[in-house]
């Protein structure tokens, strides 16, 4: 079976926002708009976003790191959103794995926003219903698309290549390849809700060198330190 | 989370139908029992189920406007009863009016007064109409209310809420509430069962009283599963969120957080306490001891707004994992 999923890398991600934007633009015209924003240019904006960029500081000063943490619908493969739907709107594709909801069923009683852990589902304003990533699913299906642009908006977007967009069932694939060898993980594993999606931690290149391995004791160019003494037998006194 | 006056009022509503429901048929089973005088059919049992039907009817509104919009209580609610199966929701779906159509039915039976015996059980115990319609609306009602507490019960991550607790707190406030309803319509319609239901009213709250206790002992010692390090998948015990995404909020802002202050908590917690619990009991042992016919309305009235503010605590008092996320504006 198809796990469709994306694979976030932190260790690139630089916090620049155009997933987020790339996200709105593409789904509020597309199979899941409108995304309505109320009061867009007032005091107090709000609307409905899938996709958002967090960020944390990690450790203490100064010894601190800042991670920028790209946040959307990690399609579960156990979606704890599903099963607790009252009409059947929402679903999780048998073909691709992608969990939607079906607009026209949800009755927007928010019981589905609640079973996610992850607060990942948003109740639209203007058509009262839930509304949540869809993977760009109109998107990645439509084959009048060439392949290089059946993918997420969000991942085309993305300047620094932090998000994959893959099968992470299929061993071969980039996501899949990405996860195993550079330690992918999942959200929130306490849950055993079994999240698509997966995250690639930030990484650092260190070479380990000791100090002995950096100045040699007995350095015959050394000036500040006299040569150790000979004392005792050398090897030049052993005779064959 | 956010407490939505909705759901208090729908959960307050027909947890007091059903308990005095429960007591209607409690008192008649008595009286079959000869432990009570018999009462009234309409005056009582007829007129008892309208009003259990009008709670019923009051928690039904009160669900509507639970919708994303009222029309799709027309359009669309129809599909709440098909995913049983799985969702607590649907179930209650179902239980609702099911449970409904079974008090309008006792009420309708003990209103035209069908109530002759079909049959006789052993020579000494005559069953009529309304004791089958009785005792199969007893037991809608316990599954009632186990599907409205497992709502909440089931959601594994709301560690508040999932606890058997959470079900028998429902269980005992529908009849700690429905016991002392009916006590007040007794009193009112001048039927001296005033001291019947009072004492199984007090009974219920008292049992009330200890289940709650028990579960605001667990919540405050709870050990929340999820943290920031498990949040983020960063192993690391100092993370601290610079930036939400946003400053104007979101639905997550909104829905999951009740944005009062601690004190404010606290208040609504004595409150409650005070309200559902010793209020009553004192107002029911009065109105023993007086005879009178107000004492056991204000008892009803007192225990409900405790109720309210019991139900909105309890939606307060949870805190639902997502918030980690939803730290700091920036």
């Amino acid at each position: 079976m198809t796990q469709l999923a994306l694979v976030i890398d932190l260790n690139v991600c630089v916090g620049c926002h155009a997933c987020v934007t790339s996200c709105k633009e593409w789904n509020t015209s597309g199979w899941a708009g409108p995304m309505v924003d109320q009061r867009p240019y007032d005091a107090d904006p709000t609307g409905t976003f899938f996709n958002r960029v967090q960020t944390f500081e990690v450790g203490e000063y100064p010894n601190t790191e800042t991670v920028h943490f790209p946040k959307s619908c990690l399609h579960c493969e156990e979606p704890p959103c599903v099963p607790v739907c009252p009409t059947g709107a929402s679903y999780k594709r048998e073909d691709n794995g992608v969990v939607l909801v079906d607009y026209d069923k949800c009755i927007g009683c928010k019981y589905c926003s609640w079973a996610c852990p992850y607060g990942v589902r948003e109740l639209d304003e203007m058509q009262k219903v839930m509304k949540k990533c869809t993977l760009c699913i109109d998107r990645i299906t439509d084959q009048t698309k060439p392949e290089s642009e059946r993918k997420p908006a969000c991942v085309l977007a993305c300047p620094t290549s932090a998000r994959l967009f893959g099968d992470v069932h299929d061993p071969d694939s980039e996501a899949s390849v990405a996860i195993r060898e550079r330690g992918g993980y999942q959200l929130m594993p306490e849950w055993g809700t079994n999240p698509a999606n997966h995250y690639l931690p930030r990484r650092k290149t260190r070479i380990q060198i000791f100090e002995d391995e950096l100045e040699r004791a007995d350095n015959p160019l050394d000036k500040e330190h006299p040569l150790p003494a000979a004392s005792g037998d050398t090897l030049d006194d052993v005779s064959f | 989370m956010h407490p939505a006056f909705s759901v208090i009022f729908l959960t307050t509503l027909i947890g007091a139908g059903q308990g005095m429901f429960m007591a209607l048929v409690t008192g008649q089973v008595y009286s079959m029992a000869n432990l009570l005088e018999a009462q009234d059919n309409v005056r009582f049992y007829a007129m008892g189920s309208l009003m259990a039907l009008v709670l019923l009817g009051g928690g039904l509104v009160a669900a509507v406007f639970h919708l994303g919009k009222p029309s799709y209580f027309f359009t669309r609610a129809w599909r709440g009863v098909t995913q049983w199966r799985t969702s607590w929701l649907s179930r209650e779906l179902i239980a609702l009016p099911a449970f409904m159509l079974a008090v309008f039915l006792y009420g309708l039976v003990h209103y035209l007064g069908w109530t002759g015996p079909l049959f006789v059980i052993k020579g000494v115990i005559p069953v009529d109409a309304s004791l089958i319609i009785g005792t199969l609306g007893v037991i809608m009602a316990v599954v009632l209310y186990v599907c409205t507490a497992m709502i909440y019960a089931s959601l594994r991550f709301l560690q508040e809420w999932h606890s058997p607790l959470t079900v028998a707190n429902f269980i005992f406030f529908g009849l700690a509430s429905g016991f002392t309803l009916t006590a007040a319509f007794s009193a009112w319609s001048g039927v001296g069962l005033v001291g019947f239901y009072g004492t199984w009213a007090v009974v219920f709250t008292i049992v009330a009283a200890i289940t709650r206790g028990f579960s605001m002992l667990r919540n405050s010692r709870i050990k929340h599963k999820s943290d920031m390090r498990s949040a983020l998948g960063i192993r690391h015990p100092k993370i601290t969120q610079c930036s939400m995404g946003f400053m104007g909020g979101s639905f997550n802002t909104r829905e999951y957080f009740h944005g009062k202050s601690p004190a404010t908590l606290e208040a609504v917690r004595l409150f409650f306490l005070i309200c559902v619990f010793a209020l009553p009991v004192a107002l029911l042992a009065a109105s023993n001891a007086m005879q009178s016919e107000y004492l056991p309305i204000l008892a009803f009235v007192v225990q409900y707004l405790g109720l309210l503010a019991e139900r909105w605590y309890f939606f307060a008092e949870a805190k639902h994992p997502q918030n980690l996320y939803y730290q700091t504006v920036g």
